[in-house]
């Protein structure tokens, strides 16, 4: 706590306040009110996040701004916030975006616009609650509770698809996380009645519980990654849902599902995750691999970014399951960039769409010399996503390759290859997308990005470019966290 | 004197009858269709009996009228519950039966008399009182069903309440005569010491408990003894569903617990296989039959027997965490039953009910507020959190895998997500879909509140649920502190 203030608590119950506020300014007569509230709640709640990384001791791995307090007594559960070098980061990123979706669905969402911003507010509060918590029923609750947001958003404001994508999302996601539920369960009896995740942490389990420990959490997990093979829910939901949700889906989304390897799965089965790691890198690297190849073949702007945040994402996972302080630095890296890059694609898509609605890369052409602006950005933001040097996306690429080539050339050269499959969907998709001649009359009639986009990009482009060629203030907070739970993973507790 | 004063723990029971009877009389003066007067007679009533129930709770288990009666915290805690339960279903119901002409004075006097059967139920301890107040409950109910004398479906569901539930009855007494037979005594305790000292005739035991789990669970709704669900859901006037769905599944789950909990506690092996079958059996039944109904009642009824199943595995999973599991998912299950029939009743009109899935179209537009009251509701019977609806359902489930029935609780989650899907679709139907009509919703101020209640009390006891499964883990404790 600084300043006697909860700021782990303030960064959770700000934002659904403020989202409780927003939804209670009523219908679309009051639109312009709820868009001022909500910019409000998502900035405040960015602000409180900040003290985190200032007052964040670096040296220590142990738990940081912790609160603690009874819940439900009867089942010895508590409010027990926390974080650590890991989890920190993902809180900051996650309220960063909030403000950015605000302003990204400013003028384009027109109808039910306080229950849209609400939505958005509300889950960001409930995702810091999923990074923050240290108790298993706390965390099993946040984690759920997301789902009902991200749910209403992708079916009332989607696409023409929608319904069938939102059902697809929920259901898929709902099914890993009930199996999850029954592993802490078990956990819970077996620690002898603690919901206390550093507590599982400690305790000793015995292998053939290990297992089925690990694939109930892979079960959660890798759905929400998404891992090969249950990512297909991931392209449906991205392309049927609005912007600001393509965003959050990718920016955020994605990596509570791979926070869940390294804060549940890696240091509370440790002897399981070194026994299925082959397992874990064969899924990576097809991810890597055939998702990189799929994505190759997409018509639609979305898909394709949706196939390529899949392909991203295994090398997060290959990242963690190397079980090396370069692949699990890297692999965080990766998501905090991918974070952003994935993010910023997402809304530049978002700007081509609103003006032209459409997503289809064949109705695209030339768009370079009707906004040359918005196509400095785009390419900007490709260029991050292909991993070239001096933008974040390289680090993570390059620290990742590192780490496995220690480990195995073979798996090394796999992964390497996101890297030519990844410039060649990417740079194509940009090729067809952003240059050439004007492909038709509607091109013609675009007009380049206005205040409010180039704020948003902006903003983005710093970050990306910030993070590519400095990339030490994200790297040094994580470093002493990561080194620990290495060694933590390192020994057995059977 | 003396002989009243041993009566207290009853008092709440003699005042329900003796105001009940008055009331019949009273309402004969009552003669506008409103019935205002009588409506809050009832109300007056119920909540007499919450004050007698509250200020005669003695610490400790008290037996009287020859240990036919016993009254422990765990019947106050369900009475109560039971009192809030029928009140509130009286405040959903009064508009609806106006509208059609079914709020009459013995609407409410056969109310008064199932939470009497209720009551009795709850507090029996032998199996003479449990069977007098089963059959008082349920005699009321048929009557209750059958009330719309020219509806032909609600006669017809009557007909076949009244038949099937006999035919529980039936087996349900058969059953306890067997066990009479067998241990030579109908006290509860009486039966477990017998048992406990070995009984001669170990057939006639087996056959006398296979009867009373029969009979237990037509009168629950498991599945396969559920025919009967589906059918009085839907056909009933939706007043009368509600109070067949709801209230009464306290008494069903003290029903279970004072017969199989404290009197067949030796054969506790034996009833637990049978129930562990009729708990998959009816979440499995329950919540894929569910997927295919276009009626929301009958929907409604299909996930009801669900509910049981979880229900059933709180009981089977045993010890104090289940029992109290399983009191407290019936405890939220009623809240959540009684707003989902609420709602039902709230968006009606005269000549039109709101039962199928497609009257909730586009709720949103219509009502932004109703249709996010609906929401908590679905997903906290789907047990999503934040809503009470999930604790409920991880209560269960930690008892069952503290118990050591892993495979059960992993089977139960799968067929929850599988019920899912069939509350998510209302959520998709609200939300998604455009309305079909903009007839404006008009709600009046008691049920509209009550309702508003309702929704924010599942949303509230999701969040801090604390106090409520402690005081159900100390009801439990406290009655069963004699085993």
């Amino acid at each position: 706590m600084i300043f006697g203030f909860p700021l782990l608590s303030l960064s959770i119950w700000l934002p659904i306040i403020f989202g409780l506020l927003v939804l209670a300014t009523g219908n679309d007569r009051n639109a312009p009110l709820a868009r001022v509230v909500a910019m409000i709640g998502a900035i405040l709640g960015f602000l409180v996040t900040i003290p985190l990384y200032l007052d964040f001791d670096k040296m220590t791995s142990a738990m940081q701004f912790v609160e603690l307090s009874e819940w439900i007594p009867h089942f010895n559960v508590h409010y027990h916030l926390g974080v650590d070098g890991i989890s920190v980061l993902f809180v900051i990123l996650n309220s960063f975006f909030t403000p950015l979706v605000v302003i990204a669905g400013w003028k384009i969402i027109e109808k039910r616009v306080a229950q849209y911003l609400a939505g958005f507010l509300i889950m960001s509060g409930l995702v810091n609650g999923v990074f923050a918590s240290l108790d298993a029923v706390l965390f099993y609750v946040f984690w759920e509770a997301m789902l009902i947001p991200m749910f209403i958003i992708i079916g009332v404001w989607g696409g023409p698809n929608r319904v069938y994508a939102a059902i697809k999302f929920f259901l898929y996601t709902f099914f890993g996380s009930v199996l999850m539920l029954i592993a802490l369960l078990y956990l819970y009896v077996q620690s002898g009645g603690s919901f206390s995740i550093l507590e599982y942490h400690r305790m000793p389990i015995p292998m053939t519980a290990q297992i089925l420990i690990f694939v109930a959490f892979f079960m959660a997990f890798a759905v929400k990654v998404p891992m090969f093979p249950v990512h297909t829910w991931l392209p449906d939901a991205h392309v049927e849902a609005p912007t600001g949700g393509s965003v959050i889906l990718a920016a955020i989304m994605l990596k509570v599902g791979a926070y869940g390897f390294i804060r549940f799965s890696m240091p509370i089965v440790p002897d399981a995750s070194h026994y299925l790691a082959g397992w874990m890198i064969a899924l990576s690297l097809i991810a890597v691999v055939y998702i990189g190849l799929v994505a190759l073949t997409q018509t639609d702007m979305k898909k394709l970014v949706a196939y390529s945040s899949i392909s991203h994402m295994g090398f997060v996972t290959l990242g963690f399951f190397i079980f090396n302080a370069y692949g699990m630095e890297g692999a965080l890296v990766q998501m905090i960039s991918h974070g952003f890059v994935s993010g910023a694609l997402f809304l530049c898509i978002g700007v081509l769409y609103d003006r032209m609605h459409t997503r289809n890369i064949a109705d695209y052409g030339g768009v370079a010399s009707k906004m040359p602006m918005f196509s400095a950005f785009f390419v900007l933001f490709a260029m991050g996503n292909v991993g070239l040097p001096g933008t974040s996306g390289f680090v993570g690429e390059f620290m990742v390759i590192m780490g496995t080539v220690n480990v195995n050339f073979w798996y090394a050269f796999a992964l390497a290859s996101i890297l030519i499959f990844g410039a060649a969907y990417t740079l194509w998709m940009v090729k067809r997308v952003v240059f050439g001649a004007v492909a038709n009359p509607h091109v013609e009639a675009l007009t380049d990005i206005t205040f409010r986009e180039k704020l948003l990009l902006g903003i983005l482009a710093l970050t990306v470019l910030g993070m590519g060629l400095y990339p030490l203030p994200f790297t040094e907070i994580m470093h002493t966290s990561v080194n620990d739970l290495l060694v933590h993973v390192a020994r057995s507790k059977l | 004197m003396s002989y009243l004063s041993t009566l207290t723990p009853a008092y709440a029971e003699i005042f329900l009858l003796v105001m009940t009877s008055l009331i019949l009389i009273a309402d004969l003066f009552v003669t506008h269709p409103s019935k205002t007067p009588t409506y809050l007679l009832v109300q007056f009533t119920l909540l007499g009996c919450a004050l007698i129930t509250v200020f005669t709770h003695e610490p400790g288990v008290i037996y009287i009228f020859n240990n036919q009666f016993v009254d422990d915290l765990m019947s106050d805690v369900l009475k109560l519950v039971s009192y809030l339960a029928i009140s509130m279903a009286l405040v959903y119901s009064r508009r609806y039966l106006i509208l059609r002409e079914l709020f009459t004075g013995e609407f409410m006097v056969l109310t008064l008399f199932a939470l009497l059967g209720m009551m009795v139920m709850i507090s029996a301890s032998h199996f003479i009182t449990l069977y007098i107040g089963l059959e008082l409950l349920s005699l009321s109910l048929y009557a209750m069903v059958a009330l719309q004398r020219d509806s032909a479906i609600a006669s017809e569901s009557a007909m076949k309440y009244f038949i099937l539930g006999a035919l529980a009855s039936g087996l349900l007494l058969y059953g306890m005569s067997m066990l009479y037979g067998a241990t030579s005594t109908l006290e509860v305790t009486g039966i477990a010491d017998a048992i406990r000292q070995g009984v001669d005739n170990k057939s006639l035991l087996a056959f006398g408990l296979v009867f009373v789990v029969a009979g237990l669970a037509f009168k629950l709704g498991a599945v396969p003894f559920h025919m009967w669900v589906p059918d009085v859901y839907h056909g009933a006037p939706t007043a009368m569903t509600m109070m067949i769905g709801s209230a009464p599944k306290l008494a069903a789950f003290a029903f279970v617990m004072r017969i199989l909990v404290d009197g067949l506690q030796p054969l506790v092996v034996q009833w637990s296989g049978m129930l562990a079958i009729l708990a998959i059996l009816s979440m499995a039944v329950g919540n894929i039959t569910a997927i295919a109904q276009t009626n929301l009642k009958r929907m409604l009824a299909y996930s009801t027997i669900a509910h049981m199943g979880f229900l059933l595995l709180g009981i089977l999973s045993g010890g104090i965490d289940g029992y109290s599991s399983a009191m407290f998912y019936a405890v939220i299950y009623v809240l959540m039953s009684l707003g989902g029939f609420g709602m039902i009743m709230l968006l009606s009109r005269e000549g039109f009910e709101a039962d199928m899935l497609n009257d909730f179209k586009g709720l949103n537009q219509r009502s932004p507020w109703l249709a996010f009251i609906m929401l908590i509701l679905m997903f906290s019977m789907a047990g999503v959190p934040p809503t009470a609806g999930f604790y409920a359902k991880l209560s269960v489930l930690q008892a069952a895998v503290g118990a050591g029935y892993t495979p059960l609780a992993v089977i139960a989650v799968l067929f929850s997500l599988i019920g899912a899907f069939y509350y998510l679709r209302i959520v998709k139907l609200m939300y998604f879909d455009a309305p079909e009509t903009h007839v404006p919703i008009s709600i009046q101020p008691d049920s509209g509140l009550l309702i508003s209640i309702n929704g924010l009390a599942v949303l509230v006891l999701g969040i801090l649920p604390g106090t409520l499964i402690s005081v159900c883990a100390v009801a439990v404790q406290k009655s069963l502190m004699l085993y």
